[in-house]
């Protein structure tokens, strides 16, 4: 499929990616995302914090550590993996998410707040 | 008792009054194509097509066949969605007073909503992604997509969700919901029908195709190109492609969401865009404008390229602002995301929210204003060729603009109040994707057949077709412009107003024009395929060409290029041709590629059919077809007989035929 008939299979993997990770960096992530997951678990079941909203924060923002945690060590990226495609790709996708959720929320908020159910009356006095 | 039951359990929902035998359009329609269908697959049986067809088309994983029987898809549809449009401007000019025209509201409802959905995903869709299939990879030098089995598939999926919306002519209805099938009215308990679940299945297919063709395209575009090509020194119409294909990954995901939701709403009696129950509407709204918005983007961008491609070609000259270009592709692509409430302004967002969205949908008319001035400069100065290309392109400049005025106008909340839901924004959008998605189209297939065919599509026919299409789009929405200002809604199918009779009759007028410019569109092939030896075209470079993909041969070889070029400059073939580049010929060695296969088809035939029985409820045949589907899908995965070379042997014969006919054409 690629330019040279012979070695197209090894040219189809272009040698500057990262390479497919290491022993090393699975174990690591593995351990990380069992920490990550017994924390939460350890926080809601025992009622740590005695505050379900903070509770709620927290394990988001733990949730948010391990998709990190995952991208490095299991999808194995960085800065320079696939000459910086995979790094541009991740930072579309985050302005996307941003845009729609917190647009999405920014809108739905005003919605509710303006198309409250009204009498007919309210109705025909709207400005 | 028992019979009932059993009946009910075999056939779901459908029942002998499921066929619109009642119906006296439908009949004579279905007459129509099923004496026209027996005539063609009589024609395929008796000069005993079938098995070229199945082996050297329907299984095929080379690029450009693929994009050519998306553009013939297309086509199709097109004839489909416009069959609609004239039916509704036809019902409009007559249903006045005590006349009710020869549409029953459940009939026309049916006709809006087919006709937006077909045109849109059926239409335009198909023939972007076909000329993005045949076009990019030619353009960067490769010998074929990145996964040519998922290119396959993906355009069979598309099939299948055609398939699925055309069997709602005759067997059942379609939906009465408008083309994007907003909730409270799409819910079970106000459209309990079958329509809204063609609608569903039709789409949610289709776009299984879509999404994947979308990551095959971004995948060609960044690892594929030819040695040299920067992305910089990539040709506009690539980086177009992949902004669009950007864009077609990250929203189809949303609308393929939000209609799995309606789905459960319907199918199992969750309450996600119910009135009762904790569900909300505005979400369904909210979250298909933000698939809508940016997927008007995915079928303008690669219009916008083409014109790019077409204006430089007959220019004679490099294009004007060539970074300035990508870089307005690029703002385009982002901005897409952040103007989807402008489709509901009215919708009670306040006013915050909506100068917010005003704005920015202003803003977005800054870099395509940037792009238009970027073909004047380019045309200034030129010495411009008036092929039918390039008619084209010009037509689209007038209409184009006037369409982005309204739609600046539109953007104004206040504004938007007066003019929301009315004739005033059909016209507007008909203006920016007809005038712009539309003639960009049709720039691209005068421009691109002769590379696809080896002959040029026969330029008289060619200009009839534009000028009827121009002066018919003028006729067909001017006067809805008039009627819009003057208060009149969409999707009506009777008036009152005497006064009002006028101004849809010239739009029927126009859409007759229009109707005239298909039927040329049609005859030019016609005749182009008749005078195919007159047409010819030995050089592959008829209209001297700038990019990459007209150095090679018309048609093409399958393998695209004996050898991978390198790239030394944007427009790479202008480039070559200054330097006096000289073909190589001889040192061929065998070319690697992949094979056909037959997985794509039936995988979609099976997607059909599982459709068709979750629309029908006809549940054993859809838990069978989604099993095979997944069993299918598995058996692929062991076939490993996916590759083979071309022997050197046979890369010689054809390059040698090129140069024969290099030397005797010249």
């Amino acid at each position: 499929m690629s330019s040279q008939p012979h070695d197209a299979r090894l040219v189809g993997h272009d040698s500057d990616t990262s390479g497919h990770g290491s022993m090393g960096g699975y174990v690591t992530g593995f351990i990380l995302s069992v920490i990550l997951t017994a924390i939460p678990f350890w926080l809601v079941m025992g009622n740590v914090l005695n505050d379900s909203r903070l509770t709620a924060i927290a394990v988001m923002g733990l949730a948010v550590v391990q998709i990190v945690v995952h991208m490095i060590c299991f999808l194995h990226m960085n800065t320079k993996s696939e000459g910086g495609w995979t790094l541009l790709s991740l930072i579309f996708t985050l302005v996307i998410l941003v845009i729609a959720l917190s647009g999405s929320l920014w809108v739905m908020y005003h919605l509710n707040t303006n198309m409250m159910q009204m009498t007919p009356g309210d109705a025909m006095n709207m400005p | 008792m028992l019979n009932s039951d059993l009946l009910k359990f075999i056939f779901g929902r459908l029942t002998i009054e499921a066929i619109p035998y009642h119906e006296p359009i439908l009949i004579v329609t279905f007459v129509g194509v099923a004496i026209g269908g027996l005539a063609l697959l009589g024609a395929i049986t008796y000069f005993r097509l079938w098995n070229y067809l199945w082996t050297e088309w329907f299984t095929s994983v080379d690029h450009k066949k693929i994009g050519i029987m998306y553009v013939i898809l297309a086509i199709v549809m097109l004839i489909r969605g416009f069959s609609d449009a004239i039916m509704m401007r036809a019902q409009q000019a007559i249903a006045f007073g005590s006349n009710n025209g020869y549409l029953p509201p459940h009939h026309y409802d049916q006709v809006f909503t087919a006709h937006g959905v077909i045109m849109i995903f059926f239409m335009a869709m198909p023939l972007v992604t076909g000329l993005m299939n045949f076009v990019v990879p030619l353009q960067i030098g490769a010998r074929d997509v990145s996964f040519p089995f998922l290119n396959n598939f993906s355009f069979w999926m598309t099939v299948g969700g055609a398939v699925i919306v055309m069997m709602s002519l005759f067997v059942g209805e379609y939906a009465r919901t408008g083309w994007l099938a907003y909730p409270p009215l799409s819910e079970a308990a106000y459209s309990p029908g079958v329509g809204v679940d063609y609608y569903i299945w039709g789409l949610q297919i289709a776009g299984v195709g879509t999404t994947l063709s979308g990551i095959n395209l971004i995948a060609t575009i960044v690892k594929m190109r030819a040695p040299g090509m920067t992305m910089m020194k990539m040709p506009v119409f690539c980086w177009t492609s992949l902004c669009t294909n950007v864009l077609i990954v990250a929203a189809f995901p949303v609308l393929t969401a939000v209609l799995a939701l309606l789905t459960l709403d319907r199918y199992v009696g969750t309450n996600f865009f119910t009135n009762d129950l904790g569900g909300n509407p505005m979400m369904y709204i909210n979250l298909i404008w933000i698939w809508g918005h940016p997927e008007v983007y995915i079928l303008v961008l690669p219009a916008f390229g083409i014109f790019s491609e077409v204006v430089s070609t007959f220019c004679g000259k490099r294009l004007f602002g060539y970074a300035s270009m990508v870089y307005a592709t690029i703002v385009i692509t982002i901005l897409s995301y952040l103007v989807w409430l402008h489709h509901f302004f009215t919708m009670g967002s306040g006013a915050s929210v909506n100068s917010f969205f005003g704005i920015t949908t202003m803003i977005i008319s800054i870099p395509t204003g940037a792009k238009m001035f970027n073909w004047l400069f380019t045309m200034y100065r030129g010495r411009i060729r008036f092929e039918v290309p390039m008619l084209w392109t010009i037509g689209f400049m007038f209409t184009f603009v006037i369409g982005g005025m309204t739609g600046v106008l539109l953007a104004v909340p206040p504004a938007d109040f007066v003019l929301h839901n009315s004739l005033f924004l059909i016209a507007h959008f008909h203006n920016v994707i007809i005038g712009g998605v539309v003639f960009g189209l049709f720039a691209g297939i005068n421009y691109w057949f002769p590379k696809a065919f080896g002959f040029r599509l026969d330029p008289f026919w060619g200009k009839m077709s534009f000028w009827f299409w121009l002066v018919g789009f003028y006729f067909a929405f001017m006067p809805l412009y008039v009627l819009g200002l003057m208060g009149v809604t969409r999707r009506l199918n009777h008036f009152d107003d005497p006064s009002l009779q006028i101004w849809f009759i010239i739009a029927a007028f126009g859409a007759f024009l229009i109707a005239l410019g298909i039927a040329s569109f049609i005859v030019q092939i016609a005749v182009s395929i008749r005078n195919r030896e007159k047409l010819r075209d030995f050089t592959g470079d008829p209209w001297d060409g700038r990019t990459l993909e007209w150095s090679t041969a018309s048609p093409p070889p399958d393998y695209n290029y004996a050898f991978t070029p390198v790239i030394h400059d944007h427009d790479a073939f202008a480039d070559m041709k200054k330097r006096g580049y000289k073909r190589p010929l001889e040192g061929y060695r065998p070319i690697h590629m992949p094979r056909n296969t037959g997985a794509g088809v039936i995988l979609a035939a099976f997607s059909v059919i599982f459709g068709f029985s979750m629309i029908w409820y006809i549940w054993w045949l859809a838990a069978l077809s989604f099993a095979a589907i997944l069993i299918g899908a598995i058996v692929h995965t062991f076939n490993y007989k996916r590759d083979f070379y071309i022997p050197a042997e046979d890369v010689v014969q054809a390059e040698n035929a090129r140069t024969t006919l290099l030397a005797g054409g010249v």
